[in-house]
């Protein structure tokens, strides 16, 4: 194998960022609170993040217990109940994982990752995580105007959104389309910064085939959510006029109870377009930075460098670019016209192929590794499984005659649970695990880990693959009770009672991890700055808590890839990124 | 090893669970047979590769896990591997494609001889017309609704006034006749949605949609709407009767077509009138 | 959805491109050592701002083909009736064109560093713009004024929308312009000028850009195109 020509020339100047550009925090406020500062900018967002997210466990409580126990608890109505999984939905979907992955893993990772002192407009940045902020706070008073939060659904499809017969028809809907549109300029703000910071402030020698698959998911997820977000923010516009000023962009000639209204002429099949052209390149926007998250978690701790990493970065790229096509595979049962299903049914399928790929290398970077159990490697063994089997029962609603009778069913529910919910929070909950030493400087406690990863995993698991076969069975989604059928057997009732005891136990779990996030800040065992062992560049801070502008005086230069595990001849089981080869002077790195 | 254990567990687990799950869909009473091939065919195919994956994990895990002075191998990448994975999982997929697509292409092509059905959705209930003797529907707008007329017939259209109008009761079928199911609502999204027939479409206000079945066995099924209507969505059932031709008839002779409906309620409000002065 | 399907092949295009310069077939594990990468060897190396409105007129791309989508798809349905577009469109089209022009001015006098041209071209372009946001308004009020009104029909919503948004855009460029200008005003070296009225200047013909092809839409000239489009194929 011929390798391409490289600079061998000793003592390479390593690059200077001028002091000038850098932004210095003057006080306790521009430090903390208004900070520049990604790493700063990151701990707000997954802070606020998981706040929100809390407030969407609490939601996920209250609907197992009347799914379980229907009428045992008199406090959840019919009109709650849609409201509860209206915010549930929208909350885990867009403000949790959305805002996790790309501002809380996507601002501290990349510019560490790639070598950066920070992201590249400090300022908008820091405007991004205000504006998500005032979204979040925006959509958390919906909870408290009159009416109550919209129960839409978190599709929010027309024209049922948007009249009388839908709780929270009057603010609800309001306050969810205005949050919607801010969270969607702030993400936009900060979109911007980790794009352009992963194309312009690489370090020296860090050549796009030399950076971390985390970087390659994150940068393909922002780029996706960059181009679909404003899908969802024509679709919010549009909706809110018609809310508000009576337009008929989605409302065709209608009858609101009983009264014919005054809209006429739009097309509701029209926003469906709309908002599954964003609501699909989305499953991905959250599963690419998890793609990423994992295939350096299976790489480290297993010691070995990740199989097939050309393969991976192709995949990911295919992937991000197929998922723009796909989008009316959720509308097969939508009435639009019946032809597009085999153009939709195909392209679905065929996104198959990368994202199989994609296991496979995953698992086969497990063959013949020296496997570490710790639990960021729990988690991703968790990921694998519970995004194989998610993605598996994709290929069921995929086919677009297999979805006829699947569609709107508890199937749908268990299936994008399984691939777009645990999943991906097995992939955060790994990550957290795996970079919380790098972040405080201290070790997550192993006991209450292992408690919290078993009982969030089995715990889960026993939720959602038993609602695969209600959904068989045919009981549909979105129903508060299920009320009196001929085809549902009394056993289905029992079912879903041990899925919603199941569920409570796992929302349990969640409390200890935040006991452990917060007992650990501090009492947790010193991390020193590489206790995993890891190649890639965000462990070869000269400080750990990396301190302001990363990388002390010299930025770092990379002279391999992100994965020299198990190196032969090596003497250490890992090289870090900026160890220079044998023979070349070691200027410019940081031991 | 623990963890190895565990892993295997998981998919013995979920294949058992497969295998003994009580819950399973209901029996089937359309010719829709080919739909619950193809999802028989899928469990196959994937059910294969998520054993195959979990087993070969816990293999690994139980193989290669940590012990002192492992080291683990170094193998950047296998391409002829890669491409025999990809291979396989294309003609996978390709096997669960190509029968998807033949049935639907018969799901979306409605035989010639098939009786048309309308199912009218609203918030929230179900209403339904059948063709009268000239075996056509009338036109129909959201703009005629009025208490008179709930369905927006149009009072104009010589076709419709002959139509068979069903509110407030269940809808019959007779068995083994093709049926195209027209779709319509006045309000919001609904979904016509009988388990046991399989086949399922949204209902969209300001046009009309369909799909096709034939109807293979009597009985009663429940209806039920399966896209969110609103507050009262779950409570939006109806129920449809598959029964013989001859009971059928009997069925449909005792109901009452649009014209004599706002007939009656013409001699209705004139009764009221006259009694009232 | 055609619109914004083809405006993203042109991005894929783009893309596509760009990452066929990143050597992704290279075997990164064999190449140990300093590998001097692209953006050092380019002569040309862009600075940060510029690839950032470069992504961001991407995203605002993204959304006019989003608009564009859903008013062709709307306006296949057999009830569409359009609205009869101002004349004073016409007018505003040229002033754009000005405004668009004269900030091309500025740009090339920021490269010749000829400060009073950049004032210019700056406050010739900024009035120019306003000029025109001022005429989208009067053509609202004609429109509103003959009984065109908002929520009337689909298409009226639709193109006040299209121009609000097209509008809005417009003013949050001549918030960019106006710190420009206030730059201009401290006495900021015109070295240092260059990169923001370069940057005004970009925007500004995108904007153009924009208004062109949804005045073709609005006045229907692009169906027409299409359908000659059409005929020369078949």
């Amino acid at each position: 194998m011929v390798d391409v020509p490289f600079d061998t020339v000793a003592g390479v100047p390593p690059a200077e960022v001028g002091e000038v550009e850098l932004y210095h925090p003057r006080s306790w406020w521009t430090k903390y609170v208004f900070s520049q500062d990604a790493k700063v900018i990151a701990v707000q967002y997954s802070i606020t993040a998981m706040s929100i997210g809390m407030v969407a466990l609490v939601l996920s409580w209250l609907m197992r217990l009347q799914l379980g126990f229907p009428g045992t608890f008199s406090f959840i109505d019919a009109n709650q109940y849609l409201q509860f999984i209206t915010m549930h939905g929208m909350i885990m979907v867009i403000y949790l994982l959305t805002a996790l992955f790309l501002g809380g893993f996507g601002n501290y990772l990349i510019p560490l990752m790639v070598g950066a002192r920070d992201m590249v407009f400090p300022y908008v940045n820091m405007l991004s995580y205000w504006v998500y902020l005032l979204a979040v706070v925006v959509l958390a008073a919906t909870f408290f105007v009159p009416g109550g939060p919209t129960g839409a659904g978190w599709t929010l499809y027309p024209p049922q959104a948007i009249l009388s017969g839908t709780p929270g028809q009057d603010w609800g809907i309001i306050f969810m389309l205005a949050s919607l549109i801010l969270f969607i300029i702030g993400f936009t703000m900060g979109g911007l910064n980790y794009v352009v910071t992963v194309l312009q402030a690489r370090t020296r020698g860090m050549t796009l085939m030399r950076l971390p698959l985390t970087v390659w998911g994150i940068f393909t997820a922002t780029v996706m959510a960059l181009l679909a977000f404003p899908a969802l923010f024509v679709a919010s516009v549009m909706l809110l006029l018609d809310r508000l000023l009576g337009t008929s962009f989605f409302m065709p000639t209608l009858v609101e109870m009983g009264t014919l209204t005054k809209y006429g002429g739009g097309s509701p099949i029209l926003f469906q377009h709309l908002f599954w052209f964003f609501g699909h390149p989305e499953v991905y926007i959250v599963a690419l930075p998890a793609f990423g998250i994992i295939s350096d978690l299976i790489s480290v701790h297993a010691r070995k460098n990740i199989f097939g990493y050309r393969m991976m970065v192709w995949a990911i790229v295919a992937i991000g670019a197929l998922s723009f096509v796909v989008w009316a595979h959720h509308m097969y049962v939508s009435g639009m016209h019946p032809y597009f299903g085999f153009f939709f049914a195909t392209t679905t399928l065929i996104i198959a192929i990368p994202t199989a790929i994609k296991v496979y290398n995953w698992v086969l970077t497990l063959w013949r590794g020296d496997i570490h159990l710790t639990i960021p490697m729990l988690f991703a063994l968790a990921f694998i499984i519970t995004f194989v089997n998610g993605g598996l029962t994709g290929l069921f609603l995929g086919n677009v005659v297999v979805d006829v009778p699947l569609s709107d069913t508890m199937f749908v529910v268990a299936h994008f649970h399984m691939v777009m919910g645990i999943a991906p929070i097995m992939a955060v909950f790994g990550g957290i695990y795996h970079w919380y030493p790098k972040v405080t400087g201290r070790m997550l406690n192993e006991a209450l880990g292992r408690f919290h990863f078993w009982v969030s995993f089995l715990g889960a698991y026993a939720v959602f693959f038993p609602m695969h076969y209600l959904g068989l069975l045919g009981m549909p989604r979105r129903y508060h009770d299920i009320g009196e059928t001929s085809f549902i057997p009394a056993s289905a009732h029992d079912l879903n009672a041990f899925m919603s005891v199941a569920a409570l136990i796992v929302g349990f779990a969640q409390l200890v991890f935040l006991f452990n996030l917060i007992w650990s800040l501090f009492k947790g065992k010193e991390a020193g700055g590489n206790p995993w062992g890891a190649a890639s560049l965000e462990w070869q801070t000269p400080e750990t808590p990396p301190g302001h502008g990363n990388w002390g005086k010299e930025l770092p230069i990379v002279y391999r890839w992100a994965y020299d595990y198990s190196v032969p001849g090596a003497i250490r089981d890992f090289v870090p990124q900026n160890e220079p080869p044998a023979g070349l002077s070691a200027q410019g790195s940081h031991p | 090893m623990a963890v190895a254990i565990i892993l295997l567990l998981v998919a013995v687990a979920s294949v058992l669970f497969h295998i003994f799950s009580p819950w399973w869909w209901t029996p089937l009473a359309s010719n829709w047979g080919y739909i619950d091939d193809t999802i028989t065919l899928t469990f196959w195919i994937t059910g294969a590769v998520f054993s195959a994956v979990v087993v070969f994990m816990a293999y690994c895990v139980f193989r290669f896990r940590h012990t002192e002075g492992r080291r683990a191998a170094y193998n950047p990448e296998n391409k002829k591997l890669e491409w025999w994975l990809s291979i396989g999982t294309a003609i996978g997929v390709a096997a669960m494609l190509a029968p998807g697509l033949v049935v639907w292409h018969q799901f979306v092509t409605v035989p010639a001889d098939a009786t048309e059905v309308e199912v009218m959705g609203q918030q929230w209930m179900w209403s339904y017309r059948l063709p009268g003797k000239d075996g056509r529907l009338g036109t129909s707008d959201a703009r005629n609704v009025s208490s008179d007329n709930p369905m927006g017939l149009n009072p104009d259209d010589p076709a419709g006034k002959d139509d068979v109008v069903i509110q407030n009761d269940d809808l019959h079928l007779p068995v083994g006749k093709p049926v195209k199911v027209l779709l319509r609502s006045i309000d919001v999204l609904h979904d016509f949605y009988v388990p046991e027939f399989r086949a399922k479409m949204d209902m969209i206000p300001g046009s009309v949609t369909y799909y096709w079945l034939t109807p293979t066995r009597t009985g009663t099924f429940d209806v039920l709407c399966a896209e969110l209507c609103g507050a009262a969505h779950a409570q939006m059932r109806s129920k449809v009767v598959v029964e013989e031709e001859k009971e059928y008839h009997a069925w449909l002779e005792k109901q009452h077509t649009f014209a004599e409906l706002s007939g009656q309620r013409d001699v209705a409000k004139a009764a009221y009138k006259t009694g009232s002065e | 959805m055609s619109a914004i399907i083809l405006f993203l092949a042109g991005i894929a295009a783009i893309a596509g491109w760009w990452l066929s310069q990143q050597r992704l077939t290279a075997k990164p594990w064999l190449e140990e050592g300093l590998i001097v990468d692209l953006r050092e060897e380019s002569t040309s190396f862009l600075p940060p701002a510029k690839i950032g409105l470069g992504v961001f007129l991407a995203v605002v791309g993204s959304l006019f083909a989003l608009f564009i989508s859903a008013y062709s798809m709307r306006m296949n349905m057999v009830d569409w009736r359009a609205l009869p577009v101002p004349r004073l469109l016409w007018f505003n089209t040229a002033v754009l064109v000005l405004s668009s022009v004269a900030l091309q001015g500025a740009h090339m006098a920021a490269r010749r560093s000829d400060i009073d041209g950049v004032i210019v071209g700056l406050c010739a372009g900024g009035a120019s713009a306003v000029t025109f946001l001022i005429g989208q308004l009067l053509a609202w009020r004609e429109l509103s004024g003959a009984g065109y009104f908002l929520a009337s029909n689909p298409a009226n919503s639709f193109f006040y929308l299209i121009t609000a948004v097209h509008g809005l855009h417009l003013m949050g460029g001549l918030v960019a312009l106006g710190r420009t200008t206030a730059k201009v005003w401290r006495g900021v070296a015109v070295t240092q000028l260059r990169l923001s009225v370069e940057l005004c200047a970009i925007y500004w013909h995108f904007l153009l850009l924009v208004w062109l092809v949804l005045l073709g839409l609005l006045t229907g000239w692009t169906d027409n195109f299409v359908d000659i489009c059409r005929q020369l194929l078949s």
